[in-house]
C-alpha cells in the first residue's frame, strides 16, 4: 500500500497519512502528559499527606480537564474524521459506475478465474488496460474469498450467493500482486494472482489473442502432449478451448504459456516447474485439489512441450 | 435464596467453625469459597495462557523466514484457531472471572458470592470445557477454521470431519460457565454490598466486573445460537448458512460479531477497572472523575453492541448501513478517551510511585492508546477495507488485548497476589519482567502494522520472499520470544514468592478499597464483622476497619447466628436481609463431569455415552437441589 499505483489505493494512502498524523499527535500528547505526571512526582509533599492523609477534594481543574480533553476535543476530531470517511467512501465508490469494461473474477480453492468480454478466460492473472476504470464482478465457487490487490484497490469479499463488485484503475503499466485476504482453508497462503496493466492497445491485442482457441500443435512431441492431455486425467478437470478438453473444475489452460506463474502464484512458469507441478502438485502446494499424476517422465516431457506451445 | 430475619444471636459457634472448610487436596473439589474458586480460575486460566502462548510461539517460529516448513499448513491452521479460542474463551474471560471472584466479595464487604455453588459450578464447567476443547488434540480433530469460524469453510461440505464440532460444542459448553459466572456477579454486586456502600461508593473495578457481566448476559446468547445453528447444519442437515439452499453465510458473520465485538469490551472493561483500582493506590490520590469513569464504562458496554458490522466492511453491505456503523465505531472511542484522561488527571494530581504494578499500568497506557488509535482507523471505512484481514489487524487487536488486558492483569497480579497468598512478589524480578514484556511486546507487534500496510494477509502459514515482509516478520518472531520470556519471569516470581516472598501484611501498598482492611490471606469469612462503609475509599478514610473487624459500635456486624452474610438494597446499600449461605458440596463438580462426558458423547456421535453424561449431570443436579433442612441453600 505504501507503494500504491492505482487510483483507489493512492486515495487510501493519502487518507492513511492523515489518520497517521492525527494518531501520532494524540499519542504524543498522551505521552507528554504522562511525562509531566512523572516529572511532577518529585515535588515536595505537604505535611498532612506525609502524615498519611489523602487529599479530600478533586483538583478544581479535574472535571473540565476530562470534559475538554476526553470529550470535546475527541468529538471534534472524530466528527471531522467521520466526515472525511464519508467523503472517501463516496470517492471510492464513484468510479465503478463509469467502468469501460467488466471482468468477472471467481474465487476457487485455491486459485482465481477471470472471464473477459469476448470469451477470453485466464487463471491467476488478470489483465487490465491502463488509464481505464475496469469493473470487477466477484463470485466464489466454494467458500468465502477476498479479492485484494493492495497496490491498486481495497479488498472486497467473494461470498456464496452474492455478487460483489469492485473496480481497478491504474495509469502505470506493470504487474501488481494480489492475494486472497479471507482465510479459505489449507492453501489460503498460496492463493495469489497478478494484475497485469498494459497500455490500451497492447491490452486489446492481448485480449483478442486470449479469446482465440488454442492452435493445433505442431511437431511430434507437442502432438503427443496434446494426446496425453485429452486422453489422460488432465482433461477431467481442465479445459483447452479448441480441443476436446472442456472441464471447468481446474483453471482454463488455453493460453497457459502466456502466463507468468503456475499454481496460483506459487511457481514461475518454466518448463522445469511445469514438469514438477504436473508430477506432484502436492509438493509445492500441499492440499491443492490437483492430484499427483502417474505419467512417465517421457509423457510429462511431451505434455510440457505441448503446454508451452499454448501462447 | 431463602432469607431469615433476625438471625444474629450471641450464643453461637465461632466464625471459624461456621465458615471453615475442610483442608487438603479433596476439599479443592468441593469448596464453595469464592477465594479458593477464584484462585482455581486464576491458575487454570494461566495454564491456558501458557498453552495459547506456546501455540503462538510455534506460529511465530514458522513465520520467522519465508517458505519455512517447520509445521504443515494443517497444523498451522489448527494452531491459530486454538490460539484465538484459547486466549478469548479459556484465558481472558476466565482470568477476569478469577480476579473478580476473588476480589469482588472482598471489595464490597461480603462473605461470599451470592450463589457459591453456582460459582463452583461455573469454575468446573470452565475447566471441563477447556479439557473438552483440548481433547481435540488427542483425537487429532483440532478446530481449524479460525476463532471466528466463518461458514461455509466451517460447514459440513468443506469441513466434513468433527474438528469444527469440537469448536461449536466447546463454545456452547464454555458459555454455560461464563453465563453462570456473569449472573452471579450481577446479583452479588447489586445485592450483597456492605451496608453504606451506596451505588456511588462501588469501587471502579467492581463496576468493570458488572459491565462485563451485563455484556456477557446479552452478548453470549447470540454466539450460542450461532453454534447451535451450525451444529444443526453440520449434524442434521439444516441449511441456515448454505447459500445453495436459501441460507446465507453472512448470517453467521452477523451472529458471531454481535457477540464478538462486545466480547472485546467484556475483556477490556474489567481490565480497565483494574487500572482504575491501581492508580489511586500508587498515586496516593483519589481517582479524579470517578463518575466520569463509571459512566464511560457503562457507555462503552452499551455502544459496544452497535459496532459489530465494522468487522464486515468488506462484505459488500450497503454504504448507508456501513456509514452508521462507522459513526458508532468512531464515537465508542470517546468513553475510552474519558477514562484515559481521568487516569492522566489522577497521575498529574498525585505522585506516581513506580512500583512494579504501576509500571504495568503506565506500560498499559502507552500500548492501549496506540491500540485505540489504530482501532479508530478501522472505523474509517475505506482504510478498513484496505487493511482488513491483514497483519495490521493483528497488530491492532494485540495492542488492545495485550495492552488492554495482559498488562493490567500482570499489574493486578503483582498488586493483589500478596493479598491472596500473604507474600509479596519480588520487586526486582517484577521490574525485569515488566521491561522484558514491554520490549518484547512492542518488538513483536509493532512491525505487524508495517507488514499489514505492505499487504501481508493474516492466517497464512507461510509467505513468499522478496515482498518486503521478511525483515519485519523476523523481528516480530524475536519479539514474541522476548515477550514469552517476560511472562515466564512473572510466573517464576509467583512460584518464588510462594516460599520466599516477604510477608505482606494487611495492606502492603496503601490501598483504598475494603480488601486491604482484612488480613492477607483473608479468613474464610473475609471480615470478622461485616463493615459499614462511609466512603468510596473506606480503607483510607475509616481507621476503624483495621484487620477486617470493625467494632459493632462503629457499625460492624458480626453475624454469628450461622453461615450468614448480609443482603442490602440496590441503590443506597441499606441492610435488607440476612442470607444463609450454602456449604461445600461435590454436586457442582459431579454435574460438570457429567456435562463433559455428555459433550464427548455428542461430538463423537456416541449417543449412549451422551446419555451416561446426561444421567451423571442429572444426578449432580438432584443432589445439588435435594431439600435437606431449613437452611440448606442452593
Amino acid at each position: 500500500m505504501l507503494r500504491a499505483d492505482g487510483l483507489g489505493a493512492l486515495d487510501i494512502e493519502r487518507f492513511w497519512w492523515i489518520l497517521f498524523g492525527i494518531s501520532a499527535a494524540v499519542f504524543a500528547i498522551v505521552l507528554g502528559l504522562m511525562m509531566v505526571a512523572l516529572a511532577r512526582r518529585h515535588r515536595p509533599v505537604p505535611a498532612d499527606e506525609a502524615a498519611g492523609k489523602h487529599p479530600e477534594d478533586e483538583p478544581a481543574w479535574g472535571g473540565s480537564f476530562i470534559l475538554f480533553s476526553g470529550v470535546v476535543v475527541p468529538a471534534i476530531i472524530l466528527a471531522g474524521t467521520f466526515g472525511l470517511t464519508l467523503h472517501e467512501m463516496n470517492v471510492l465508490s464513484s468510479p465503478g459506475h463509469h467502468a469501460a469494461m467488466t471482468i468477472t473474477v471467481t474465487g476457487h480453492d485455491w486459485w482465481w478465474e477471470a472471464r473477459y468480454p469476448g470469451g477470453a478466460i485466464t487463471a491467476n492473472e488478470i489483465h487490465i488496460p491502463t488509464g481505464e476504470v475496469v469493473r470487477v464482478r466477484l463470485l466464489t465457487a466454494d467458500v468465502i474469498h477476498s479479492f485484494w490487490v493492495p497496490q491498486l484497490q481495497t479488498k472486497t469479499d467473494m461470498i456464496p450467493g452474492r455478487t460483489n463488485e469492485t473496480w481497478l484503475e491504474t495509469g502505470q503499466p506493470g504487474r501488481y500482486r494480489g492475494q486472497c485476504a479471507q482465510f479459505c482453508g489449507l492453501q489460503h497462503a498460496h492463493m495469489i494472482f497478478y494484475v497485469v496493466a498494459d497500455p490500451p492497445d497492447t491490452f486489446a491485442t492481448w485480449l483478442a489473442g486470449q479469446a482465440q482457441p488454442a492452435p493445433p500443435p505442431t511437431g511430434a512431441l507437442a502432438t503427443a502432449g496434446e494426446q496425453i492431455f485429452t486422453t489422460q486425467t488432465c482433461a477431467g478437470c481442465h479445459a483447452i478451448r479448441g480441443t476436446s478438453a472442456a472441464a471447468r473444475i481446474g483453471p482454463d489452460l488455453t493460453h497457459i504459456a502466456s502466463r507468468q506463474t503456475i499454481g496460483a502464484g506459487v511457481l514461475d512458469n518454466t518448463a522445469g516447474n511445469l514438469a514438477a507441478w504436473i508430477t506432484d502438485p502436492q509438493h509445492a502446494k500441499p492440499g491443492a485439489d490437483m492430484p499427483p499424476t502417474d505419467l512417465t517422465p517421457d509423457q510429462v516431457q511431451a505434455l510440457v512441450a505441448y503446454l508451452q506451445t499454448l501462447n | 435464596m431463602a432469607t431469615v430475619h433476625d438471625a444474629t444471636s450471641s450464643s453461637s459457634p465461632s466464625l471459624e467453625e461456621m465458615w471453615g472448610e475442610p483442608q487438603g487436596l479433596g476439599s479443592w473439589l468441593s469448596t464453595v469459597d469464592h477465594k479458593r474458586i477464584g484462585m482455581k480460575y486464576l491458575v487454570t486460566a494461566m495454564v491456558f495462557l501458557v498453552a495459547g502462548g506456546v501455540e503462538s510461539l510455534i506460529m511465530r517460529a514458522q513465520l520467522a523466514q519465508p517458505n519455512l516448513h517447520l509445521i504443515s499448513p494443517e497444523v498451522y491452521n489448527q494452531l491459530f484457531t486454538m490460539h484465538g479460542v484459547t486466549m478469548m474463551f479459556l484465558f481472558a474471560t476466565p482470568v477476569l472471572s478469577g480476579f473478580g471472584n476473588y476480589l469482588v466479595p472482598l471489595m464490597i464487604g461480603a462473605r461470599d458470592m451470592a450463589f457459591p455453588r453456582l460459582n463452583a459450578f461455573g469454575y468446573w464447567v470452565f475447566l471441563a470445557s477447556g479439557i473438552f476443547l483440548y481433547s481435540a488434540f488427542l483425537t487429532g480433530h483440532v478446530p481449524d477454521a479460525g476463532w471466528f469460524n466463518y461458514v461455509p469453510l466451517s460447514g459440513p461440505r468443506f469441513a466434513p470431519g468433527i474438528n469444527i464440532d469440537f469448536y461449536a460444542l466447546g463454545l456452547i459448553f464454555v458459555a454455560i460457565s461464563t453465563t453462570a459466572g456473569a449472573i452471579n456477579f450481577i446479583v452479588t454486586i447489586l445485592k450483597m454490598r456492605a451496608p453504606g456502600m451506596s451505588i456511588n461508593r462501588i469501587p471502579i473495578f467492581v463496576w468493570g466486573e458488572l459491565a462485563m457481566s451485563f455484556s456477557i448476559v446479552f452478548a453470549l446468547p447470540t454466539l450460542t445460537v450461532a453454534c447451535v445453528l451450525l451444529e444443526l447444519e453440520r449434524k442434521f442437515g439444516f441449511h441456515f448458512f448454505d447459500a445453495g439452499h436459501g441460507g446465507d453465510p453472512l448470517l453467521w458473520q452477523h451472529l458471531f460479531w454481535i457477540f464478538g465485538h462486545p466480547e472485546v469490551y467484556i475483556i477490556i472493561l474489567p481490565a480497565l477497572g483494574m487500572v482504575s483500582a491501581l492508580i489511586p493506590t500508587f498515586t496516593g490520590r483519589r481517582m479524579v472523575g470517578y463518575i466520569w469513569i463509571v459512566i464511560a464504562e457503562m457507555a462503552t458496554a452499551l455502544i459496544g453492541f452497535g459496532v459489530w458490522t465494522h468487522h464486515m466492511f468488506t462484505t459488500g453491505l450497503p454504504q448507508v448501513a456501513i456509514s452508521f456503523v462507522a459513526l458508532s465505531s468512531f464515537f465508542i472511542a470517546i468513553p475510552s478517551g474519558v477514562q484515559i484522561f481521568a487516569w492522566i488527571a489522577t497521575l498529574i494530581a498525585g505522585r506516581p510511585r513506580l512500583k512494579t504494578p504501576m509500571l504495568f499500568v503506565l506500560g498499559f497506557l502507552l500500548v492501549f492508546v496506540i491500540g485505540g488509535l489504530s482501532g479508530v482507523m478501522f472505523a474509517a471505512v475505506p482504510f478498513d477495507q484496505q487493511v482488513h484481514d491483514s497483519y495490521f489487524v493483528i497488530a491492532h487487536f494485540h495492542y488492545v488485548m495485550v495492552g488492554g488486558l495482559l498488562f493490567p492483569l500482570f499489574g493486578a497480579l503483582y498488586y493483589w497476589l500478596p493479598k491472596m497468598t500473604g507474600r509479596m512478589m519480588g520487586e526486582g524480578l517484577g521490574k525485569w519482567s515488566f521491561w522484558t514484556m514491554f520490549a518484547g511486546f512492542n518488538v513483536c507487534f509493532f512491525p505487524m502494522h508495517v507488514m499489514g500496510i505492505l499487504g501481508q494477509p493474516r492466517r497464512t502459514y507461510t509467505y513468499q520472499a522478496g515482498l518486503g515482509w521478511t525483515g519485519p516478520n523476523l523481528i516480530s518472531t524475536i519479539g514474541a520470544f522476548l515477550l514469552g520470556l517476560g511472562i515466564a519471569l512473572t510466573f517464576w516470581n509467583w512460584v518464588w514468592s510462594r516460599w520466599h516472598g516477604a510477608p505482606a501484611g494487611n495492606d502492603p501498598w496503601g490501598g483504598d478499597t475494603l480488601e486491604w482492611a482484612t488480613t492477607s490471606p483473608p479468613p474464610e469469612y473475609n471480615f470478622e464483622t461485616i463493615p459499614t462503609v462511609a466512603s468510596l475509599e473506606p480503607t483510607w478514610d475509616q481507621p476503624n476497619l483495621r484487620d477486617g473487624a470493625q467494632p459493632p459500635e462503629a457499625g460492624g456486624r458480626p453475624l454469628l447466628g450461622g453461615h450468614l452474610t448480609l443482603s442490602t438494597s440496590l441503590l443506597d446499600g441499606t441492610p435488607r436481609a440476612v442470607v444463609f449461605m450454602p456449604h461445600a458440596t461435590l454436586a457442582p463438580v459431579i454435574a460438570s463431569l457429567g456435562l463433559l462426558v455428555g459433550f464427548w458423547g455428542v461430538v463423537f456421535g456416541a449417543w449412549l455415552l451422551a446419555g451416561v453424561g446426561a444421567t451423571v449431570f442429572a444426578g449432580g443436579m438432584i443432589d445439588w437441589f435435594w431439600p435437606r433442612h431449613q437452611t440448606q441453600e442452593t
